[in-house]
């Protein structure tokens, strides 16, 4: 069939020619449980990371509202210290480890990358279904700390209290280390797929932003991570056979751990925001009918934030007694990863200006995104500034600091992400109203949490305190109502989903307008991805695209060929 | 299902088994699988660089540690060990060549050699760290040096202290025990008298107490039940017969050349105090030698199955991929010896 | 937006008193570090109603009301306007940088003239040593006159903060930190650990108790002979809240981290080799000196020793005060 203004009906299946052809959708062929765990599909292992990643955005938002409940009183409220302990450390764990860091990338990423590139598949799809199987295996070591007595030491491992402690540290460091394993081989898989898989005519500079974001994060995945799989080795070498290089009783240095640590957890950030601020350029651009601004500033600053984020680790140890020097050199690179960012930022604004901005849910996350992530990064300018942060550090505003950047960025990014992929990935529209609701009630109720949290911290309330003086009583009250206002806007998100996976209108081919290759195929994507090797053009170039009403679509107006 | 897709792009019969569908061609196929191999070769060494800057910290601070630990690693072993992975790493490299002229039997006996190579290397690694764990020169919390390295370490204290005048001159089997723990005592004494002295108020008392902690390790074992003069007195014997490890700085007293008597005083020669905290030497020792160790085994592994596979006939000149990759690795590991040996073999 | 006015409003009135942000300022340190907080604070404010205020306007002024539109074709880059976005950011992080690192470079050097305290943390307490070896649980330091610090742990990483001070600095294990401040207010201040240390890192508080001028020096006089004027159960009672057995050993029989005190005296205690043994003069004692020897059963051995940091004269009192608890 001719994809051409009169030819399209309104019984077009998400622009399949026929019925008997949609069965070819990834979703439906092959058939059976068993193809789903041994698919080699990038498209089917997106989706077993999403419901994986998700799962665990789950578990660790219930450790999230337990921890925000404990903290409603001063002293005992509903759990004992210890457990507190665990509690916030299992929810920094899983949250980081296992759904930020693979969230956008693995889950995300792995959908649309070959799709955005044209390619078949990832290069090496096998490699691919492992990193699925080394999550759950990571996963599982994880959590089975929670039940093995427990691990009590925050996310951050620090020696020598994690070297000290009873409980599951080894368990949840081998968790740790498995997971690394799987982002590094995503990241490996994603980089070589994004070299040598490119089709003819697709030069570096006609890549979609989101592959140049992904391509950053992979760099960064594959040269940070490996260092914290040997931090953890040490540190369970450490435990099991005493090795003391980080021991002081033993004449080792405590502080090299975290220079370890943090050698990798700060690129670890910028794997978590990159792939974020890669879904913004993409929703700006499209829901602003309008070619994105600055296009060569987005694609380097990526690359440039990347670099940068390896020379600025030792902004999380002002206050531990390193030298006056290292303080001084890292407070001036740290300041310099703002740069990029703005420049991000502004090109958005700019993108939007004179635009015809079309406010469905991704657009209005990307709207709530600049809020939020505006907060989340100009709040960072006071971490770096050496004398301001020997104030802040440890205190609740570095607590509402990374929240607002990873989940006023990072979430609030996936959310805009998964409602733009949405009609794509499961061929549904979702209720579009509700989504507006969702959008805002997540909005109003993370500002609350984490508003509050910003004061009580310049204030002086540490974080990881299970117990507080009276004065911060007023901050937590707030700060807890609002992480139950967030947790009534996930469980309508959640609804209106799964509703609409069920009973949801059919989505045609490309709802928003895209031009960037998925949305060239049908909804859902048949599981060969291309017939043949796409055609590549300007991703941002929106011109040829205009709405067709009876598919509520947007369509190309020039003949593409079949579908 | 297939009939009615027969139309779709994924199914490309005129293509060798080899060759996956989601690629169009084998050489970017092959340029994939390199960029990938090469890409893993690069966690590997940021895998390494975590243990790489341990030691560099460490040795920027403590070089004197460094220094006094590595003269019980052996050079002879480690420059054979040196020698035997450069070898295996030319008969690697040849099986790729090999491999690409189609010269299978070559091949095969090239990887198989490589893979003796590798098993030779772990062989010695066996012997090394059979005296290291022998003499007790392990890291952290399993220190404890038993038998000649006591009698470098302790007993170079104990002479300090002017406690044991007559200790380099008869080394016997008998003596051992009680001089060392005398030689213990002496050096607790020492910790104790100098540290309060170097801090001079209320702080200080916790450097007597690291240094008399310190100094309590070895001597809870001296003391404890596991090292009876006999047992003592089999471990001299047979270490006489087999090996320079322990043998004191430069570690290279020739077999023939260590006698009982007075070769070992010579070589024990250690100018000014024992530095603290050797342990951490062995520590960064084992923790290097040992992640790569794990990486022969690996390597080792990886040979084997391009072997059972170049029996099976997979390769061919057109397709060696596995071949050229798995020799891409063994080369990393024999690269990592390299900058192994001398950072911890040749300090000095 | 109302607490965005109050915060508008408290910035207005900075100084010594506690605003909508900041605690008060009650030392030199505070009021240089509550200048760069608030530059910083105002360029943020810029930025931020520049880019969210443009955000909003444009989604209103822009917006496609039938909910899609067409493209349209405007220029897609514009490289001076760029630059320009660039270099403006950074030609204003270079004060904020400059700023913060000279407010940091005073915090980290104590004057020649600062008067010494060696603090010891250990979980979970704080405990000071003053020049004539007294040991108190609370910081006490004389008005206007600046203090040193030197902080050592007895076993994981601790952070000693003080809120209206603004000075904070990791309690490292083998080595010691340095910091030090010139209070000016007289009176109470918070004390906070803020480097995660277990069960009771929240716990970890104490004060810092600044003289008026004159009065610091016969404070330090009385209680430093308080073992001399109290007999030896009352001062082994005070030994028990300075030194830190409080927050392990309650005296009601509630059991905390360690054995409660109370009425252990003479009492059968069954350790974790399996021995028993009567709680006596010298089991008190041994267990004070070498706390990991003699560990009762049921509990962790993380007590740190107090060899050396107790004088025979305050074990006899801390002794005389268990025997009390009956």
């Amino acid at each position: 069939m001719n994809v051409t203004d009169t030819s399209i009906t309104p019984t077009d299946l998400g622009g399949y020619a026929s019925e008997e052809a949609e069965s070819e959708n990834f979703l439906s062929y092959p058939k059976g449980i068993m193809s789903w765990l041994v698919t080699l599909d990038h498209k089917r292992i997106g989706i077993l990371y999403l419901i994986c990643i998700l799962t665990a955005f789950f578990i660790g938002g219930m450790f999230a509202l337990l921890i925000r409940t404990e903290l409603l009183t001063p002293g005992a409220t509903i759990v004992d210290a210890d457990t507190y302990n665990q509690l916030f450390t299992l929810h920094g764990a899983i949250m980081i480890f296992l759904f930020i860091i693979p969230g956008i990338p693995a889950a995300l990423g792995n959908f649309a990358l070959p799709l955005m590139l044209g390619a078949k598949d990832v290069a090496f799809p096998r490699l691919n279904l492992m990193s699925w199987y080394l999550w759950l295996i990571g996963a599982a070591f994880t959590v089975f700390s929670l039940v093995n007595g427990g691990a009590d030491t925050g996310w951050t491992f620090y020696t020598p209290y994690s070297t000290q402690t009873d409980g599951a540290i080894i368990s949840i460091t081998m968790g740790v280390f498995i997971l690394g394993f799987s982002s590094i081989f995503t990241g490996l898989n994603f980089l070589v797929t994004i070299h040598r898989l490119r089709p003819p005519g697709m030069t570096w500079f006609k890549m979609p932003l989101f592959l140049w974001g992904i391509y950053g994060t992979a760099i960064m995945q594959v040269l940070a991570t490996p260092v914290i799989g040997i931090t953890m080795l040490l540190l369970i070498v450490e435990r099991t056979l005493g090795f003391g290089i980080f021991d002081p009783a033993l004449g080792g240095d405590p502080v090299l751990f975290q220079h370890f640590f943090w050698f990798y957890s700060h690129p670890a950030v910028y794997i978590m925001i990159l792939p974020a601020l890669a879904i913004m350029s993409e929703i700006f651009s499209v829901f602003s009918r309008k070619h994105i601004f600055g296009y060569k500033f987005i694609a380097f600053s990526s690359i440039v934030l990347a670099i940068l984020s390896f020379l600025v680790w030792g902004h999380h140890m002002f206050p531990s007694g390193q030298s006056e020097l290292a303080n001084f050199v890292f407070s001036a690179l740290t300041f310099s990863v703002s740069i990029p960012t703005a420049i991000k930022m502004f090109n958005w604004l700019a993108t939007m200006y004179k635009g015809e901005i079309v406010l469905k849910t991704p657009m209005l996350y990307a709207l709530s995104f600049m809020f939020l992530f505006g907060i989340g990064g100009l709040t960072g300018l006071f971490l770096g500034s050496l004398a301001v942060d020997i104030h802040l550090h440890d205190t609740y505003f570095v607590v509402a600091h990374f929240h607002y950047v990873m989940f006023g960025g990072t979430v609030i990014a996936f959310l805009a992400g998964l409602h733009y992929w949405w009609p794509k990935v499961f061929g549904r529209m979702y209720n579009e109203k509700l989504g507006a609701i969702g959008a805002a009630i997540i909005f109003v109720g993370f500002n609350m949490t984490f508003l509050a949290q910003f004061v009580m911290g310049s204030q002086g309330m540490p974080r990881r305190y299970y117990n507080y003086i009276d004065e911060y009583t007023i901050y937590h009250h707030i700060s807890t109502g609002g992480s139950f206002i967030m947790a009534i806007g996930f469980f309508l998100i959640a609804g209106y989903l799964l509703h609409s996976l069920l009973k949801g209108k059919r989505a045609p081919a490309n709802p928003w307008g895209g031009n960037t290759l998925e949305w060239h195929i049908p909804s859902p994507p048949p599981y060969y991805n291309f017939k043949e090797a796409p055609t590549v053009g300007d991703p941002y170039d929106f011109s040829e695209l205009e709405w067709d009403d009876r598919i509520e679509g947007y369509v190309f107006r020039k003949a593409e060929g079949s579908a | 299902m297939s009939k009615k897709h027969s139309s779709d792009g994924a199914g490309h019969a005129e293509h060798p088994k080899w060759m996956q569908h989601h690629f169009d061609t084998p050489s970017q196929q092959f340029a994939s699988s390199k960029m990938g191999m090469w890409l893993f070769l690069a966690t590997e060494v940021l895998l390494f660089a975590g243990l790489f800057c341990a030691y560099t910290v460490y040795r920027a601070n403590h070089m004197d540690m460094f220094v006094f630990g590595h003269q019980f690693l052996d050079v002879k072993w480690g420059a054979i060990n040196t020698c035997v992975l450069l070898f295996s790493s030319l008969t690697a490299a040849w099986s790729v060549r090999a491999a690409q002229l189609g010269q299978k039997g070559l091949m095969i006996a090239l990887l198989f050699i490589t893979l003796l190579c590798g098993g030779a290397f772990m062989a010695i690694k066996y012997v090394e760290y059979s005296h290291k764990i022998h003499d007790g020169l392990l890291w952290g919390t399993k220190y404890k040096p038993a038998g000649h390295a006591a009698e470098v370490i302790h007993g170079e204290e104990a002479h300090a202290a002017g406690e044991l005048g007559g200790a380099h001159g008869r080394v016997d089997e008998g003596h051992t025990e009680a001089e060392q723990v005398a030689g213990i005592e002496a050096a607790h004494g020492e910790g104790a008298a100098e540290a309060p002295a170097a801090g001079g108020d209320a702080l200080a008392t916790d450097g007597a107490q690291a240094a008399g902690a310190q100094a309590a390790a070895p001597a809870a074992q001296g003391e404890g039940v596991e090292l009876p003069a006999d047992v003592l007195a089999i471990d001299v014997a047979e270490r006489s017969t087999t090996l320079p490890a322990a043998i004191g700085p430069r570690g290279l007293v020739p077999v023939a050349e260590e006698g009982h008597d007075d070769g070992h005083g010579a070589g024990h020669h250690w100018e000014g105090p024992i530095p603290d905290n050797v342990h951490i030497f062995f520590g960064i020792y084992f923790g290097m030698t040992g992640l790569h160790g794990i990486h022969v085994l690996i390597g080792m592994i990886i040979l084997g199955w391009l072997i059972y596979r170049a029996l099976k006939n997979d390769f061919s000149p057109e397709y060696f991929t596995p071949v050229d990759l798995g020799v891409l690795y063994w080369h990393l590991v024999d690269l990592i010896w390299i900058f192994l040996f001398p950072l911890l073999y040749l300090i000095g | 937006m109302g607490a965005l006015l109050t915060a508008l409003a408290g910035l207005a009135l900075a100084g010594k008193e506690k605003t909508f942000w900041l605690p008060k300022q009650s030392s030199t340190a505070a009021a240089a570090i509550d200048w760069v907080w608030g530059f910083i604070f105002w360029i943020s404010a810029v930025f931020f109603f520049i880019i969210v205020g443009l955000t909003i306007l444009f989604a209103i002024q822009y917006r496609a009301r039938k909910g899609y539109a067409t493209a349209k074709k405007h220029s897609s880059h514009n490289t001076v306007l760029e630059l320009t976005w660039t270099i403006i950011p950074t030609i204003l992080l270079i004060p904020i940088f400059w700023y913060g690192f000279k407010a940091y470079l005073d915090l980290t050097v104590p004057p020649a003239n600062s008067y010494e305290i060696g603090v010891t943390a250990q979980r979970w307490a704080w405990m000071f040593t003053y020049p004539n070896g007294y040991v108190d649980e609370n910081l006490h330091v004389p008005v206007d006159r600046p203090v040193k610090l030197v902080m050592q742990s007895e076993d994981v990483i601790h952070s000693f903060f003080v809120p209206n001070f603004r000075v904070k600095r990791d309690v490292v294990p083998g080595r010691y930190n340095i910091t030090w401040f010139e209070a000016t207010e007289v009176g109470d201040h918070v004390i906070f650990c803020t480097e995660y240390c277990g069960t009771g890192h929240s716990d970890m508080m104490s004060k810092v108790v600044v003289h008026p001028s004159g009065e610091f020096e016969t404070w330090l006089e009385d209680a430093s002979n308080f073992l001399d004027k109290l007999s030896p159960a009352e001062g082994g009672e005070m030994l028990y809240s300075m030194r830190g057995c409080k927050q392990c050993h309650t005296i009601d029989g509630s059991v905390r981290i360690g054995p409660s005190f109370k009425g252990i005296w003479g009492a059968q205690h069954a350790l974790t080799t399996g021995e028993q043994v009567t709680v006596d003069g010298n089991y008190v004692r041994q267990s004070i000196m070498d706390p990991a020897s003699q560990v009762v059963a049921g509990y962790d051995a993380v007590m740190p020793t107090y060899k050396g940091r107790l004088k025979d004269q305050e074990i006899t009192a801390i002794i005389a005060y268990i025997k009390s608890l009956q």
